[in-house]
């Protein structure tokens, strides 16, 4: 690149090689650059499009989309309680990785960064959940939950209860998608922190402790402080992985008891898809873009400018 | 930090864990401790998992945490001696891998190309591509089946394959496209001075030198393409074709009523991710993370 800058600035050293190593770039630009241009095009660009353009239809997917209904989908959906309920799951997601998972994966990365015995045991098993995938851990924890067998089980002879079906409970079932979503993810920002912390300089800290400053003083004035651009990107991956949470629906609940435990992708595919109502999915789909759009723009504006 | 120490606020006991020193010994027990719990936490539904694969039912349903009273092998064994199990770990394989492969040829000519060229639109085609981390898969999942369906692709590998080497290249080739831009510059300089072409540095020294950013988008895609439920769940309706995701899900709606033998295939069908895991753990969590912090 610098060499063709130069030799066009300067246009003395070298015209004729300059030339031809420009016909060269353009043919990387004209056979490198499409395949991708077009992959992404017609399976990311133009899909996102059609939703919006679809969100204006009733439409069961055969044909083209004829019979425009404008607005009526997102009014349907606004005054949908299922709907209304799946926008408050995914909020409680993202609550709970925000305020128990962030914390608990950044304690743990403290005491397994450090000299602790088998640290780097430590390290291994809390990221191995996170190998496996949604659906498997999902029901792995069916099994837990389930009244007749697993945790539940246990706990339930132990008081000498009847068996507890906290799947089939809808006041609680959604805490034990939460509980999953925990188990399964914390060890992967577990390890984003060890990676910080392993980026501080320690005679910082060694500094800190010369002068006096006690262990929490050196967490809160300078472990934090150098660890905020590792902590804004958890919270990003955070955030958008809780608002397209959808694989632990299935083997967990399907969405039920009543409904209670979709997801906005899990509402969209119940309701949507598996109806061939395409209208109105790709509107459901359209407000999760929506969404995420509006987040990820805004919070890399407000929190992740000088990262 | 003497203005500081009026500090009081909540608990941070761990927070000594990062200095040099190491805490006293009954700070130690009570953090190796939480340790152990928290990892008994994480590793019981597992062992669990993999123990009651060889439970009778009835020891299962008595004693979900104990060693079973016979040792059952024939659950484990007859998934093992089926096609199915085979069949949904080969296609899986079948489709990570051709995900991989393509995802890397592509995005890392693209990469390239936005590497080290400057051509009209370039910055504005990079942020075209880079629109897609902005949202999942998931939004787009109702055109994205027209799509598919429209194209033919319905129920076939590719239709599953093209749609995540696309929704995976906006990451891919943000990190590889960074990784060439850090190669020194004073390497195409000369390599254009003796007269190679792009084409050749490309193959000769942007990619031998790339091998840990290659693989760590191989490991990404890998992954994601292995644990992949939505996009084959819209995707084909032959049971023949199914993933492993899908097929364990099949798996578990035909015998659920029979939690053993359904322990026994989630194990088996884990396994793989488990055993890779713990041969190359140190690429892939390096991998895995370095993903989101690099992007």
């Amino acid at each position: 690149m610098s060499v063709i800058e130069t030799a066009s600035a300067t246009g003395t050293t070298s015209v004729e090689p300059a030339r031809r190593m420009s016909a060269n770039g353009w043919a990387i630009v004209v056979i490198f650059l499409p395949p991708a241009l077009l992959l992404f095009t017609v399976f990311v660009a133009l899909p996102i499009a059609q939703a919006a353009w679809f969100g204006f239809f009733n439409w069961d997917g055969y044909g083209r989309p004829e019979r425009f209904i404008g607005l009526k989908n997102y009014g349907y959906l606004l005054n949908n309680a299922t709907f209304n309920r799946s926008l408050i799951n995914n909020g409680l997601v993202i609550a709970v990785s925000l305020l128990v998972q962030q914390p608990v994966a950044l304690a743990v990365a403290l005491m397994v960064a450090g000299r602790v015995a088998g640290a780097a045991w430590f390290r291994m098993i809390f990221f191995l959940p996170y190998v496996l995938a949604d659906v498997a851990a999902g029901l792995i924890w069916h099994f837990m939950f389930d009244g007749g067998y697993g945790l539940s089980s246990v706990v339930t002879d132990a008081l000498g209860l009847p068996p507890y079906y906290l799947l089939a409970d809808k006041t609680w079932a959604f805490s034990a998608i939460l509980i999953v979503i925990l188990w399964k993810y914390f060890g992967f920002y577990t390890m984003l922190y060890v990676a910080g912390l392993q980026g501080i300089d320690r005679s910082l800290l060694e500094a800190a402790e010369m002068d006096g400053a006690s262990a929490f003083q050196r967490f809160r004035h300078i472990t934090l402080p150098l660890l905020g651009p590792m902590i804004r990107l958890a919270i990003f991956f955070s955030v958008i992985g809780s608002l397209k949470l959808f694989d632990f629906i299935p083997p967990l609940t399907g969405g039920g008891p009543f409904e209670t435990t979709n997801t906005m992708v899990s509402y969209l595919y119940y309701f949507g898809i598996t109806r061939m109502r395409f209208g109105f999915s790709s509107a459901v789909g359209f407000v999760l873009f929506v969404i995420c759009v509006t987040f990820a723009f805004g919070y890399r504006r407000l929190f992740m400018r000088d990262d | 930090m003497t203005e500081t120490s009026i500090a009081i606020e909540g608990a941070a006991a761990a927070a000594h864990e990062t200095s040099g020193r190491p805490p006293g010994a009954l700070a130690s027990v009570a953090l190796l401790a939480a340790l152990v719990v928290l990892a008994g936490i994480v590793l019981v539904p597992i062992l669990a998992t993999v123990v009651g694969g060889f439970k009778e039912l009835g020891d299962l349903q008595s004693r979900p945490f104990s060693l079973p009273r016979v040792w059952v092998w024939k659950n484990y064994w007859d998934i093992l001696t089926g096609s199915r199990y085979w069949q949904v770990l080969g296609n899986s394989l079948l489709i990570a891998v051709l995900t991989v492969a393509l995802t890397l040829a592509l995005s890392s000519m693209a990469a390239f190309a936005f590497a080290h060229l400057r051509f009209f639109g370039d910055r504005f085609l990079l942020s075209y591509i880079q629109l897609g981390l902005l949202f999942p898969l998931a939004t787009a999942i109702p055109p994205l089946f027209i799509k598919v369906r429209d194209l033919g692709l319905l129920d076939t590998y590719w239709g599953v394959i093209l749609p995540q080497v696309a929704f995976s290249l906006a990451m891919s080739v943000l990190l590889l496209r960074n990784a060439f831009k850090q190669l020194p510059s004073e390497l195409l300089d000369a390599a254009m001075m003796d007269g190679c072409g792009y084409f050749r540095f490309f193959f000769y020294v942007t990619l031998p030198l790339s091998g840990p950013i290659l693989s760590t988008v191989a490991i990404i895609s890998f992954v994601e393409s292995w644990n992949a439920y939505l996009l084959p769940l819209i995707v084909f309706n032959s049971e023949s074709r199914y993933p492993w995701t899908l097929g364990l899900m099949a798996y578990q709606g035909q015998y659920s009523t029979q939690w053993q033998l359904v322990l026994a295939f989630i194990t088996l069908t884990i396994l793989p991710a488990i055993l890779m895991f713990l041969m190359a753990q140190r690429y892939i969590v390096a991998g895995l993370t370095a993903g989101a912090v690099k992007a």
